[in-house]
């Protein structure tokens, strides 16, 4: 009788936040009329912007997977001096305010920022650029990645890459025959995670490159010049398709844990 | 037996808290050694180091006469099966026992024949689309001896192999160990805690404590003669002996030396036997009692060690029996005297 009362009160008071996320994207996609949502698609700034950001996030994430994967096994698999300090620098991106991001990123990667200068000798612009983009999706999701790769290895019993090796294979060979295969679940699901962080992003990212529009830049744009009808239906297919892409992936991620 | 094959040399390692050193080990090309020593003793250590997965800190490992103590582990050639296995979670039966194969770039055809031949030698060859999570521990610990075995290892190293299993599982598993080394002569170093795994599948017996090697030689002269207070502790002090087994109108008797005991056993042929000290009887006379083994012998030594008093009789063999204080003054005994020692048919171990 109990728990039942004590079952039910949990229950509620879930509800209400579920009932908080649920209500106002509800509300934002049932409230547009089907015209309006066709006229917007149909226009190619929308359509443009939103192909950018996928594009631009999985940009990243390629990036974050090729040195994020490396550095997220380190972590799992050795003690060193001031480890603590690398994992607690892995996670300052979640805490510190994008915008802010974006002004220090700038700073390095800007015109008269000595990345930006290297950078420049190559071709590659960060600001307002499709790279500056990249690079500030980057900087503000990798950790989503970082810490699931590294706790998926951390799962992965050390004794099987030992028992790799003594049957023959060496450490790279037990690392992609042995580690990464029982730690892919938690990459994919670290990948799926930080590629729909990056979609989000706009804090950052707008400081390096209001041009050319990622979606979110589009839509506060379209929001602040002509209001909240103009605004809305772009919204709507920024929250049906990052929604779609994100269930379709977690299907995939999903069947191939079997 | 061909020469030398692993040479341990002053070795030291320290990992974590644990510190060996000094550690002095041979193994002859298809010998048996048994490395026996309480749990903490820094077995595991000692295997991981010889396979390569632990730098020492000091010494040398020295394989077929060539010094590997800086060789990698995938560059020396030595099997290795962790207690628990370490089976690959994630592939079948037949990629397990075909991971050294493939890492060696062995050719595909002679691979899926090198896998079912080793299945087949362990009694696998029915699991091979099978994944390691729906095996038992018996069959695990097959697979992971064929995975082991797969690679022709110039050593195998087996860490408590047969501790994790039940005990009927235990035994036959036991059995196999036996008959894969008769079959492939490879070099076995196998680390247990347990006295009668030494016993039964070791050549050779190296008693380890605290981080060292206190004893090594045969299993029948570290039982007889151990060289410390520790060893005969670790080993007890115990009647263990050697013979033959055979059935006589039903009933399992072991001869040693001559000498006649009715057991209670399943167990035909070559065997060992134990009897606990205290099982043993002492008298002057024989007794016709429910015991069904009473023997005559002259007692060779008394050592008094408190409460309890070991009366070595020479039947032959010798018996250590335990005796209280109080019936060693009551039956006047001496050395030189002649005595009847009696014990139970069902206080025989077999094994």
């Amino acid at each position: 009788m109990r728990t039942n009362l004590m079952k039910g009160g949990f229950a509620l008071l879930g509800g209400v936040l579920l009932l908080f996320i649920a209500w106002p994207l509800a509300k934002t996609v049932f409230s547009t009329s089907p015209k309006g949502l066709w006229e917007t698609i149909l226009d190619p700034q929308v359509r443009g912007a939103i192909g950018l950001t996928f594009y631009s996030s999985a940009i990243a994430t390629v990036v974050a997977l090729l040195t994020g994967v490396p550095l997220a096994y380190l972590l799992a698999r050795h003690d060193f001096p001031g480890k603590g300090f690398v994992e607690g620098l892995i996670d300052l991106p979640i805490v510190v305010p994008h915008t802010a991001v974006g002004i220090a990123l700038l700073l390095v990667f800007g015109r008269s920022g000595a990345l930006g200068k290297a950078f420049a000798t190559i071709g590659i612009r960060f600001v307002s650029s499709v790279p500056g983009i990249v690079i500030a999706m980057l900087f503000v999701s990798m950790p989503f990645l970082v810490n699931a790769a590294r706790d998926g290895f951390a799962a992965v019993d050390p004794r099987l890459e030992r028992a790799a090796r003594t049957l023959g294979a060496g450490p790279w060979t037990a690392f992609r025959r042995v580690s990464l295969p029982l730690a892919r679940r938690s990459i994919l699901s670290g990948t799926i995670l930080m590629w729909a962080r990056g979609l989000s992003e706009f804090g950052a990212v707008v400081i390096l490159a209001y041009h050319p529009m990622v979606a979110p830049v589009l839509l506060y744009q379209r929001f602040e010049s002509y209001g909240l009808d103009y605004a809305r239906p772009v919204a709507v297919w920024i929250i049906l398709s990052s929604l779609a892409v994100f269930v379709a992936l977690r299907t995939v991620a999903g069947r191939r844990k079997g | 037996m061909s020469g030398e094959r692993l040479a341990v040399r002053g070795l030291g390692i320290k990992a974590g808290g644990f510190r060996l050193s000094g550690i002095d080990l041979s193994a002859g090309g298809g010998e048996y050694l048994v490395i026996l020593g309480p749990t903490g003793a820094g077995k595991t250590i000692l295997l991981e180091a010889i396979a390569g997965l632990r730098r020492p800190a000091e010494g040398q490992i020295i394989l077929d006469g060539r010094d590997v103590t800086a060789t990698p582990p995938e560059r020396r050639k030595i099997g290795f099966l962790y207690q628990d296995y370490a089976l690959f979670p994630h592939l079948t039966v037949a990629d397990n026992i075909a991971f050294g194969l493939r890492a060696r770039r062995i050719g595909r055809d002679e691979v899926r024949a090198r896998t079912e031949e080793i299945a087949r030698l362990l009694k696998v060859d029915g699991l091979l689309p099978r994944r390691p999570g729906s095996l038992s521990g018996g069959e695990k610990q097959r697979v992971g001896l064929g995975r082991a075995l797969a690679i022709a290892p110039r050593l195998l190293l087996l860490d408590e192999p047969l501790s994790a299993l039940d005990p009927e599982t235990r035994e036959e598993l036991q059995r196999e160990l036996s008959r894969v080394h008769r079959t492939l002569r490879t070099t076995v170093i196998h680390v247990t805690h347990d006295f009668e795994e030494a016993i039964s599948l070791g050549d050779k017996v190296a008693v380890m404590d605290r981080g060292t090697i206190v004893q090594e030689g045969t299993a029948e002269e570290v039982f007889r003669r151990p060289a410390s207070p520790f060893v005969a502790r670790f080993v007890g002090a115990r009647n263990v002996f050697s013979g033959t087994v055979t059935k006589k109108k039903g009933e399992a008797v072991f001869s040693i030396d001559g000498t006649e005991i009715a057991a209670v056993t399943g167990i035909t042929g070559d065997a060992h036997l134990a009897i606990r000290p205290e099982e043993i009887l002492i008298s002057r006379a024989p007794l016709s009692s429910s015991a069904r083994n009473c023997l005559r012998g002259r007692i060779v030594e008394i050592a008094d060690r408190g409460t309890v008093v070991y009366v070595t009789v020479d039947v032959p063999p010798r018996f250590a029996c335990a005796i209280t204080r109080r019936s060693l003054v009551q039956m006047d005994l001496k050395v030189e005297m002649e005595v009847y020692i009696s014990f139970k048919a069902s206080a025989v171990h077999v094994f």
